[in-house]
């Protein structure tokens, strides 16, 4: 029960919050929209009963990625946008694919609705931050260390491109 | 325990633990005058009761009735989201932090811990409460940079780049330092953490010797403090620069920067972002105290009532021990310049902070 409550109080939470993302003029109103999709989606994680990711998504996304997103406006001093008319394209295109998306996901939860088992947040420690670990460091070594090798070699390009300007 | 029992102390531990920490943080601010004040060979406030112990009662009228300025041309909304963002988060770190082991009332055994619970006969607490902390100080990192920005003025713009720009940096060293601890500890739950530093005493045979009648051989050789002083040190730097404090106070440089971030607020806004920076040193402090110093452990004597009290009280002097360390360096030490708090943080405390790890994971490696 107070699951479900929390779980819709969240739901809400977040969907407020990209809508706002999109509807805001001034880039840190957009940002900090974000953030609060990315806390609320951290609550939805602990309610699923993944801690360590709930965790590493409040100090990775809202708490680093983020603040770097600010920063960058802050520095930049970027104002409020100018909002045009928009394309006809957009338009046309736009509606269109939005109807057809929504109306495919509808569609699929609805005529499945029967084959849906429940959620059960099992008291075991199925995302305690040991059993990660065990998996990033058994079964998944490899694409883990490829990921950490990628994003070292698009650190070291962002270096050299800073470099090139100064 | 059913729902409304639970509720019940739940909430009666927020409004202590709040009602501590603010107190706490009102007599942090006399005790720095004071001491400051006689490292400068100057007596401190004394005109306001005995001593002066009821200047920060004075200080606290006033804060309430100055008038609340909001300048123009602020970006309102953010202006005032700030400093109630800075000081939420710097609260919310106390609600893991654990003050001692657990007392019995009315047949109910309560932690001391506002997010810690019993059940089955055994204590248990968040297991990710370290994280939890990490969080809430990366969001916090929020109300000093939106406080800079929303004032609209070059002076608050320019202390708050500085703060987040600091806090980004050493916010890496920060963590990386306490890895070490989670190696050896193999817990991210502080009270396991806690509970890790001291002998297990399966059965009262089977405790070391008491020396003196207390037995100091129970907890101390266990501290972590022995086998990651480095990262101690680590952690201690790093922290000093989160909180914003002398020696790596250049968001508030006053002879650049006016007052850095919060040059705009006044009255009770002002007061906030102010209990927010003590209630930062008091979350390193206890941090501090928790992973490095054996938490609430000391030695225990006296009358069973002494003896139920004596675990707050050690927490509480551990603290008080570092608090008293921040305001020793505020009065000892200059300020860095901004080059070498930048070189420090990224060229010197994170390699450390990484040879930490991977000497301390040899070492685990090696004993498993």
């Amino acid at each position: 029960m107070i699951h479900q409550v929390l779980f819709i109080f969240f739901g809400v939470i977040c969907v407020v919050g990209a809508i706002n993302l999109l509807a805001q003029r001034h880039p840190i109103n957009s940002a900090l929209s974000l953030v609060l999709v990315m806390s609320s989606l951290a609550m939805i994680y602990l309610l699923l009963g993944a801690e360590f990711v709930a965790a590493v998504q409040v100090i990775v996304y809202a708490g680093a990625i983020m603040v770097l997103f600010v920063f960058v406006i802050m520095l930049l001093n970027a104002g409020a946008e100018e909002r045009g008319p928009g394309g006809r394209v957009a338009l046309m295109l736009g509606i269109p694919a939005v109807i057809v998306l929504v109306g495919t996901i509808a569609w699929t939860l609805i005529s499945r609705s029967q084959q849906f088992g429940e959620v059960k947040i099992s008291p075991s420690d199925f995302g305690a931050t040991s059993n990660i670990a065990h998996l990033l460091f058994t079964d998944f070594l490899l694409p883990f260390e490829i990921t950490s090798v990628l994003i070292l070699i698009a650190i070291m390009g962002a270096v050299v491109l800073g470099k090139k300007e100064g | 325990m059913d729902l409304k029992t639970y509720i019940l102390v739940a909430v009666i531990k927020i409004a202590l633990v709040v009602f501590i920490m603010l107190t706490g943080v009102a007599y942090t601010t006399l005790l720095e005058r004071k001491v400051v004040a006689r490292i400068q060979n100057r007596w401190g406030p004394t005109r306001v009761g005995p001593f002066g112990l009821l200047q920060p009662l004075a200080d606290g009228v006033k804060f309430i009735l100055k008038e609340d300025l909001v300048p123009s041309n602020v970006h309102k909304g953010l202006y005032i989201l700030a400093p109630m963002l800075a000081l939420a988060m710097s609260l919310v770190s106390f609600a893991i932090i654990p003050f001692g082991e657990s007392i019995s009332i009315a047949g109910l055994t309560i932690p001391l811990q506002i997010t810690g619970i019993h059940q089955e006969g055994a204590l248990s607490d968040i297991n990710i409460g370290l994280l939890i902390i990490l969080g809430a100080t990366s969001i916090g990192v929020y109300g000093v940079a939106l406080a800079g920005w929303s004032s609209n003025s070059k002076y608050s713009l320019l202390g708050s780049l500085r703060a987040s720009a600091q806090m980004i940096s050493y916010e890496l060293a920060l963590g990386l330092s306490l890895v070490g601890i989670l190696l050896l500890a193999g817990t991210l739950s502080l009270r396991g953490i806690v509970d890790q530093q001291i002998t297990p005493c399966l059965s009262p045979g089977n405790c070391p010797q008491p020396w003196f009648g207390i037995s100091l051989f129970r907890f101390i050789p266990h501290w972590y403090i022995f086998p990651q002083i480095i990262a101690f040190f680590i952690y201690l730097m790093a922290a000093y620069a989160e909180t914003n404090r002398i020696p790596f106070d250049l968001p508030e440089a006053e002879t650049e920067l006016v007052a850095g971030y919060h040059t705009e607020y006044s009255a009770m806004k002002f007061a906030m972002f102010f209990m927010a920076e003590y209630l930062n040193m008091f979350t390193v402090g206890c941090l501090a105290t928790l992973l490095f110093f054996g938490g609430w452990h000391g030695p225990l004597f006296g009358p069973p009532l002494v003896q139920a009290l004596l675990p707050v009280f050690w927490f509480a002097l551990k603290v008080f021990f570092f608090i008293f360390l921040y305001i020793w360096i505020r009065g000892t030490l200059p300020r860095f310049r901004y080059d070498q708090l930048m070189a420090f943080g990224w060229k010197f405390l994170l390699p450390l902070a990484i040879a930490n790890i991977i000497v301390t994971s040899f070492i685990v490696a090696w004993r498993a």
